[in-house]
């Protein structure tokens, strides 16, 4: 059973549209990567898996239970939409980490938050407390950061901290992890530490949908590509097919344009 | 050598008029800072009403927050005071707030925390518009609720923001407090005036103008040590 089927997904601000029917699935493990200009709904299709926007069409359904249905009208409540956003996860383009915590209360704050509201949170607090701390501080140990605990994020690079915002998108242990090209911020020599730590995730079986303009990245990593152009998935398949053999001239300019083969 | 003693026995000190003098201003500072400090307790958080208000997606509430900001902003505080007191009285026909100093003291308090709490909630208002949407958006997908992200993530880095804008404010206040005068509250400076009349001196109000500064002095001293106390993260 698929992961993830995302079926005629569609998406307008006013008049604008912006998503014209998007429509793909992923198995566990998959990591599929989005290329395409800026402007032809990549960052939306995101919001809108993550619920960050309201799709105006279409339906989300995970491991076959329907997150999302346009058509039928419940108003789903604040703590529902909760309950569904943690089956995903989203590392921002700049990072958004929160800038009065620490490394590690960056990681562990939403967690806590979490297990805050379980009856049984008073009762055993320091036990829980000590098991979100200790899950933070292999999951910062996993991105390289072992030695930036107690760091805040302005003491931290670019490409730290969007290692920090990875480990507190991993704590809450989504389904699928969504990255909104996350090293578009950063400097081409910061780049690499992000993107190695991306590729571990993969290789560890994560399945991810990662907006990218990284090509030599998307081709390496990802086993699933699709093209975006205006709002509409042009072109689908392994990076073989996509990179090697395009379908469509707008995909090879696009892929020729940017140089990377 | 005799016109000399003469002299110094004209500028002698005459320690009976200091000390009434003191004991004078130190009860009319008091007073100022009753008004100071209960202005700020009144105001700080009533700001935060208005400031909502005034952000409110009801137009009618919006509209209304925003008015009165307008007119309370827009008129000076010593206006405000006069309406506040004599209005009720003269308007209805009927003095809410007695003819004693508690009376007076009640309405001035009631004028000030009004005023500042709408200078407040315009402070509020651009902190908590400053904060960057990514803030909220970085909560929301991290399942954070509402309440959770505005006060575990986007009020401290409001606090930081508003504190050098709230502290020009709270040092205006110290030296606005004198305005209170006007419907016959006595605080410092009217006791300090008072000698003029009664006994024809002038250095009291000199010695006025010291406790207005050393209180402000304070001020600008804990204020900075608070900018110094959040420095410890940038936003």
């Amino acid at each position: 059973m698929a992961i993830l089927e995302v079926k005629n997904l569609k998406k307008n601000f006013g008049e604008l549209e912006v998503l014209k029917g998007i429509d793909f699935s992923l198995e566990k493990g998959d990591v599929m990567a989005v290329i395409g200009s800026s402007g032809n709904g990549k960052t939306t299709l995101l919001r809108c898996i993550n619920f960050l926007e309201t799709p105006n069409e279409g339906e989300i359904i995970v491991n076959g239970e329907t997150l999302f249905d346009a058509s039928q009208k419940n108003s789903a409540s604040e703590s529902d939409i909760r309950k569904k956003r943690l089956h995903f996860g989203l590392v921002f383009q700049n990072f958004n980490l929160f800038p009065q915590y620490t490394v590690l209360g960056n990681v562990m704050l939403a967690k806590e938050l979490l297990e805050k509201e379980n009856p049984d949170y008073k009762k055993n607090k320091k036990q829980i407390k000590a098991e979100i701390e200790a899950e933070a501080r292999e999951l910062l140990a996993e991105v390289g950061l072992s030695d930036k605990l107690d760091f805040y994020p302005h003491q931290l690079s670019g490409g730290q901290q969007q290692r920090v915002a990875i480990a507190r998108a991993l704590a809450l242990k989504p389904d699928i992890l969504c990255f909104d090209e996350p090293t578009s911020a950063l400097d081409p020599e910061l780049t690499g530490e992000v993107l190695k730590v991306i590729k571990s995730l993969a290789d560890s079986n994560m399945t991810m949908i990662v907006v990218t303009h990284e090509m030599s990245f998307a081709r390496d990593v990802a086993n699933k590509i699709i093209f975006m152009d205006e709002g509409k998935i042009l072109e689908e398949g392994s990076p073989e097919e996509i990179f090697e053999n395009p379908k469509h001239e707008r995909v090879r300019e696009f892929i020729g344009g940017i140089g990377a083969i | 050598m005799f016109g000399n003693l003469n002299l110094l026995m004209a500028i002698s000190i005459d320690w009976a008029q200091v000390n009434e003098v003191l004991s004078s201003l130190n009860e009319g500072f008091f007073k100022s800072l009753e008004i100071f400090a209960l202005t700020l307790l009144g105001a700080i958080p009533l700001g935060f009403i208005i400031a909502f208000g005034s952000m409110s997606n009801i137009g009618i509430i919006r509209w209304f927050n925003k008015m009165m900001v307008w007119v309370i902003r827009g008129t000076p505080l010593m206006l405000q005071l006069i309406i506040i007191y004599y209005g009720p009285g003269i308007i209805l026909n009927n003095n809410w707030w007695g003819s004693g100093a508690a009376g007076r003291f009640i309405a001035a308090m009631i004028a000030f925390i009004l005023n500042y709490a709408c200078y407040f909630s315009e402070i509020y208002r651009g902190g908590i518009e400053g904060i960057p949407k990514g803030q909220y958006e970085a909560g929301e997908v991290l399942g954070m609720t509402k309440s959770q992200i505005f006060f575990k993530v986007v009020l401290l880095q409001v606090i930081k923001r508003i504190i050098p804008p709230m502290g020009n404010e709270v040092i205006t206040l110290v030296k606005d407090t004198s305005l209170v005068r006007v419907i016959a509250v006595y605080e410092l400076m009217w006791n300090g005036q008072d000698f003029i009349k009664s006994e024809g001196i002038i250095w009291p109000m000199f010695f006025t103008g010291i406790y207005y500064l050393l209180f402000s002095g304070l001020l600008t001293i804990f204020l900075g040590w608070l900018e110094k106390k959040m420095d410890y993260f940038k936003v």
